[in-house]
């Protein structure tokens, strides 16, 4: 069944409220990175009904994904924007979806994202976290960047939290469980932090800048 | 100078990049922000801080 786009933005508009929807259709935001912050991120904003995703990712989704990514056997060998976009259509085709197979660099990050109102960093690696932390906030002054900083192995799910720092960067996570550490990457902690990166990313939305 | 809300003493001529180190920080894991606005870690050998100054640094965790 295909529900057609008035059908389908009636029942958001049910559940969301019409003056909650309304900012959701006008509202755009970057992924960067689409493993497993991202895919999830990403899958929880299209739920939402946001308007315009811009979802970049230059890999290919690979065995090792499944245990945590948004991704299905399928999907293996197949570029990440490729695999999420079929699935994101498939909740909401009536969004506007941006996708990108090229990698992040600081010359590039800017123009992948303009026009977003948020971005959120869904990177693996913790250079590259701060690599493009740098890049947006010193070339796209005014716009928030919600982050996912420690969530591997199997603590608590109580630790990971958010947090705003530098004005208008937010930290998800517990700031501690590192993969370098040995821990793995795991499906609960992981969606549990990508969920905190939709939420904030939601508030922000809606004009909600604390935690 | 304040670090992270902390006041501490600032030598003279400290740069970004000690002070990162001091605090066993990895340069290439963090972003630092000085009086409000952005140091691109390009900047860190370079950039020095005094008494006056509010710096705030952010370390980040793999995984994702």
């Amino acid at each position: 069944m295909v529900l057609t786009q008035k059908e389908l933005h009636d029942a958001l508009s049910g559940r969301h409220g019409a003056a909650v929807q309304a900012q959701l259709d006008r509202a755009a935001v970057g992924i960067a990175g689409l493993g497993g912050l991202g895919s999830h991120i990403a899958v929880s904003l299209a739920r939402l009904g946001v308007g315009r995703l811009v979802l970049v990712d230059f890999d290919v989704v690979d065995v090792t994904n499944l245990n945590r990514q948004h991704y299905t056997m399928k999907d293996i060998g197949i570029p990440k924007t490729l695999a999420l976009l079929e699935q994101l259509e498939a909740i909401n085709p009536y969004l506007n979806y941006e996708t990108y197979t090229e990698r992040i660099i600081p010359a590039n990050a800017a123009r992948l994202f303009a026009g977003c109102d948020v971005v959120c960093e869904a990177f693996d690696r913790p250079d590259q976290k701060a690599m493009l932390i740098e890049t947006l906030l010193e070339q796209q002054p005014k716009t928030p960047i919600v982050s996912g900083s420690g969530m591997a192995g199997f603590g608590s799910a109580n630790a990971i939290r958010t947090e705003r720092r530098f004005g208008r960067l937010y930290l998800c996570g517990d700031g501690m469980s590192d993969v370098s550490d040995g821990l793995g990457l795991m499906a609960p902690r992981v969606a549990v932090c990508a969920a905190h990166q939709a939420a904030m990313t939601l508030r922000l939305l809606l004009g909600e800048h604390e935690p | 100078m304040k670090v992270n809300g902390q006041t501490q003493p600032c030598p003279a001529l400290l740069t970004v990049q000690a002070l990162v180190q001091s605090r066993g920080l990895d340069p290439q894991r963090v972003a630092v922000e000085k009086n409000g606005h952005i140091i691109p870690r390009s900047r860190f050998a370079e950039e020095t801080l005094c008494d006056a100054d509010t710096v705030e640094i952010v370390q980040f965790v793999g995984g994702g």
